[in-house]
């Protein structure tokens, strides 16, 4: 796959005209899909797909075009027919002012080799292991390919084999326990203890399960339900754009409110899984403070919004979301959560969050899975789905208690177009208050 | 390209009793002009095929870009084997004699369709986000359009052979206003199925102006009042109340589960259908792929069903869940034409298309009139329900309160809360057919793998009782 990327660019660059450069990106994939419903198999495949985008600077002007590659000779005529195009079309427009591209070339390569098993084996192992459990999930396994190639000699190169068996067991109805296995080397007995753990807690939610009234309650978020906090927040929260343009939902830390001083974010893209470099060649620092001792931090700039707002970028994506975020560990050590929150809500997963007034960065969601209620730091019952409408200065501010000092490695299950390479390293955390209305 | 597919199609030999090629070719523009500066236009082409197989009640697919004999025959020999691997454990026993046989084609028509040069549309985007610049308190504007054109080619082993085309011009744009720790935004959303002439049909000519006068206007507005009230839910809100609390819950194969472990679960289960009172008896909904500009008309679905107009939901009363072809028949009930996919890449699952309230006999000064005090929303900006469905959260970008059956003027941040199972009751006036207007959103999000695919939503203004209103933060 490489070795074709770079020849690509390589004769596509010989095309070029004086004063064009070219920019490349392409992102791969051999993927094996295989949904799983009531402990059997309700859809497997696999997918190989090719998306290389060409950009075509000339005269401070661009333009992109992406095509599908068929991985054949074909390839490189339809390359050119998208160059001849964007020839065509950069020749209509205007100048673009903030047009910004990495001029110095830093090429980079780096290859993560995993064991990722045959598909046909993995469906044999869950669907045999969850026997007659109501197990429904997702297994998505294979090789991903990010390259990126311009005509001033760069060459980046980033693969990872990996799998992400996304899943859930079920008792009845919503009662469900959330579970995951991620990695590089897929190990029977490690799905195994998995199971077996996921299904010792069902066993909690077998006991009637509680409606709580709306009002204020002490709880514990899980290190998956603030993954659901920290994607929400990630919607602009980090971005110079939406700082820039008043759109951010942390705005009203540009006027005086912060955190608590125990939350420090970090795009952590040294420990990450993403790929270090982006699509205007830029490669990007290890480390972006997003957010230090509960102050607003860095943004994430992108080389366009650098331009416009004359900034330093820190080669962000085109969106300014974090790939690889990481929030700090705190003091309290998981086995002592259930004492720590003493009586309250044991939150595992959160769902559908959004802004219910986004200029106050205040959020509605939902619990979802495994919630229940404790009391005296004892699981007394399982809590039927409640909704939370409360300010992110709330939760991570005034009314943070602590967080976990474990913290978990959460890689994006995220298929939507392609396999996502996104993680989050987070820990949980314990609130003194979270408004519940619903 | 289509007859040398079928000719490649036709050299293609498995061992496998039933199998299909779907091709999907796409090309897409998308023109966006942001702060007064043309952003660096967007050209797209993705083309590429699945193919898909079933040996002894199993089933598989193989999707590839390679589109020469030899790939395709990769991938259906990939398909046939992951077929083979997983019958003995597959959830329902695939059956190629079930499978539909349709011959057909939706082909546009392109007499009297617009053109405009590249030139002309990005001047146009020019202008309008050129004249949302009317304060200094206006901080973001944009206008952009997507020109999409999609092709497909559906074939299979028993006979099937379909095609049909799409195109799609979808103007839209957005301007916010800010002071101090207030910031409010209005956007313009025009999605429906048609060419250039969709833009000067859909009145996005003069939105720039509109959008930003509005959004200075929520600066200044009170936040909206808190308390149980009528709720006047225009179109374009009443869209995304239908998308999430009656088209989710009646995919059948959330029902059936398969959904459980990412995009949810439903309220509905199959005892409910032919009885259960959804909504009370003004409300009528429709599974109707026949308005032709609406965003997700088609003939034929992308497991080849024909398909029609059907009532899910009639004098209130739930009827026919949301259910392709192979859903029905795990379900063993009757459905809709609604199996999709959103491209070559990712296989068919059900999905809403076009999910329609019909008119009802009330006109919107009616409505109005009857209000004691309650809020209009229009305009969607905050979404969220939970994985059954049920107790939902939703806000507007604009709101205009009513008191006394007179409305009294702009409110901002209006978010409202419920349940769906009793939502609809409530619903105590339907629009009338001047008040239908038919709306769509590009990115309903499901599957896993995961998809996000464009459906519509027709619907005209209803207004419901005893509804929990709410403001944001001051």
């Amino acid at each position: 796959m490489k070795e074709r990327f770079y020849d690509l660019a390589g004769r596509l660059d010989g095309d070029l005209r004086d004063g064009e450069v070219l920019l490349h990106s392409l992102s791969a994939e051999r993927s094996d899909f295989v949904r799983f419903n009531r402990g059997r198999v309700r859809q497997a495949g696999s997918v190989e797909q090719r998306q290389l985008t060409l950009r075509l600077v000339r005269e401070k002007r661009q333009a992109a075009a992406t095509l599908t590659l068929a991985g054949d000779d074909d390839d490189l005529a339809h390359a050119r027919a998208a160059l001849a195009r964007l020839r065509e079309v950069t020749a209509q427009l205007p100048e673009d002012p903030w047009l910004m591209i990495a001029d110095t070339p830093q090429s980079s390569e780096s290859e993560r080799r995993g064991v990722v098993p045959a598909p046909e084996a993995v469906v044999r192992h869950v669907v045999g292991a969850a026997k007659d459990r109501d197990l429904v999930g997702f297994y998505a396994g294979g090789t991903m390919y990010r390259g990126f190639a311009n005509s001033l000699g760069q060459r980046n190169w980033h693969e990872v084999d990996s799998f992400n068996l996304d899943w859930s067991l079920y008792l009845q109805a919503d009662k469900a326990v959330k579970s995951g296995y991620a990695g590089y080397e897929w190990s029977p007995a490690t799905f195994d203890a998995k199971l077996a753990a996921a299904a010792r807690e069902l066993e909690l939610l077998a006991r009637p399960a509680r409606t709580i009234a709306p009002g204020d309650y002490r709880a514990y978020l899980a290190p998956r339900a603030m993954e659901e906090l920290m994607g929400l927040l990630s919607w602009g929260g980090f971005s110079a754009k939406a700082r820039q343009t008043r759109q951010s939902p942390l705005l009203r830390m540009e006027h005086g409110e912060h955190f608590s001083p125990r939350v420090t974010l970090v795009e952590n893209t040294a420990d990450g899984v993403a790929a270090p470099f982006q699509h205007d060649g830029y490669v990007k620092p290890p480390r972006v403070t997003l957010i230090e001792d509960g102050r607003l931090g860095d943004a994430l700039v992108s080389p366009r919004s650098a331009k416009e707002y004359s900034l330093a970028t820190n080669a962000a994506n085109a969106g300014e979301t974090p790939e690889s975020l990481d929030m700090a560990p705190g003091m309290l050590a998981s086995q002592d959560v259930l004492a720590a929150l003493n009586t309250g809500l044991y939150v595992s997963n959160l769902w559908y969050l959004n802004y219910s007034d986004r200029a106050a960065g205040r959020i509605t969601g939902m619990t979802r899975f495994a919630t229940f209620w404790v009391e005296g730091g004892h699981i007394v019952a399982p809590v039927n789905v409640m909704r939370f409408d409360d300010t992110i200065y709330n939760m991570l501010g005034e009314n943070l208690v602590d967080l976990t000092s474990e913290r978990e490695l959460l890689l994006d299950t995220s298929t939507y177009e392609e396999r996502s390479t996104g993680a989050a390293r987070l820990p949980g955390v314990l609130l003194s208050r979270l408004r519940f209305t619903l | 390209m289509l007859d040398t597919l079928r000719r490649r199609y036709a050299a293609l030999r498995s061992s496998a009793p039933y199998w299909s090629l779907r091709y999907f070719e796409e090309t897409r523009e998308v023109l966006a002009v942001r702060q007064d500066t043309l952003e660096p236009p967007q050209l797209a082409t993705d083309r590429g095929a699945m193919l898909t197989a079933m040996v002894d009640g199993g089933y598989g697919y193989c999707a590839t870009s390679d589109l020469s004999v030899t790939g395709l025959q990769a991938a259906l020999d990939r398909a046939t084997a992951w077929a083979e691997a997983t019958h003995t454990a597959s959830v329902f026993p695939y059956d190629p004699g079930r499978m539909p046989a349709p011959r057909g084609e939706r082909l546009l028509d392109d007499a009297g369709a617009s053109a405009m040069s590249r030139s002309e549309l990005c001047d146009l985007l020019a202008d309008e986000c050129r004249r949302a610049k009317i304060d200094d308190r206006i901080v973001a504007r944009y206008a952009a359009l997507e020109l999409r054109t999609v092709e497909q080619l559906f074939l299979a082993s028993n006979g099937a052979d379909v095609v049909q085309q799409f195109r799609y011009a979808i103007p839209d744009a957005h301007v916010t206003a800010n002071e101090g720790v207030e910031t409010q935004t209005r956007s313009f959303l025009h999605a429906q199925q048609g060419g250039l002439e969709q833009i000067a049909q859909s009145g996005f000519v003069g939105c720039g102006a509109r959008l930003a006068e509005e959004a200075l206007q929520l600066l200044a507005a009170p936040n909206c009042p808190s308390g149980r009230m009528d709720l006047l839910l225009m179109p374009d809100q009443m869209m995304l109340q239908i998308h999430e609390s009656i088209g989710h819950p009646l995919e059948l194969d959330r029902i059936l589960g398969d959904e459980r472990n990412y995009a949810g679960t439903s309220f509905v289960t199959p005892d409910m259908f032919g009885h259960y009172r959804y909504g009370s008896e003004l409300l009528d909904v429709t599974f109707d792929p026949s308005i032709t500009h609406e965003l997700a008309s088609y003939a034929y679905d992308d497991d080849g069903t024909q398909a029609e107009k059907v009532w899910l939901i009639r004098n209130g009363i739930l009827e026919r869940p949301l259910g392709g072809h192979l859903s029905q028949l795990r379900a063993g009930m009757q459905g809709t034409a609604n199996a999709r996919a959103c491209s070559w890449n990712r296989p068919t699952m059900d999905r809403m298309s076009n999910i329609n309230v019909e008119p009802g006999k009330s006109s919107l000064a009616e409505m109005i009139a009857s209000v004691e005090r309650g809020v209009l929303m229009r305009s969607n900006v905050s979404w969220s329900i939970d994985d059954s469905r049920n107790k939902f959260q939703f806000g507007c970008e604009w709101g205009e309160l009513i008191e006394n059956g007179k409305v009294k003027g702009v409110v901002r941040n209006s978010n409202y809360r419920g349940v769906s199972a009793t939502f609809w009751r409530n619903m105590k006036m339907a629009g009338n057919a001047q008040t239908f207007e038919v709306h769509g959103t590009l990115y309903c999000g499901k599957g896993e793998p995961n998809q996000v695919i464009h459906v519509g939503h027709g619907a005209p203004a209803c207004l419901f009782a005893d509804v929990d209103v709410f403001g944001g933060d001051a």
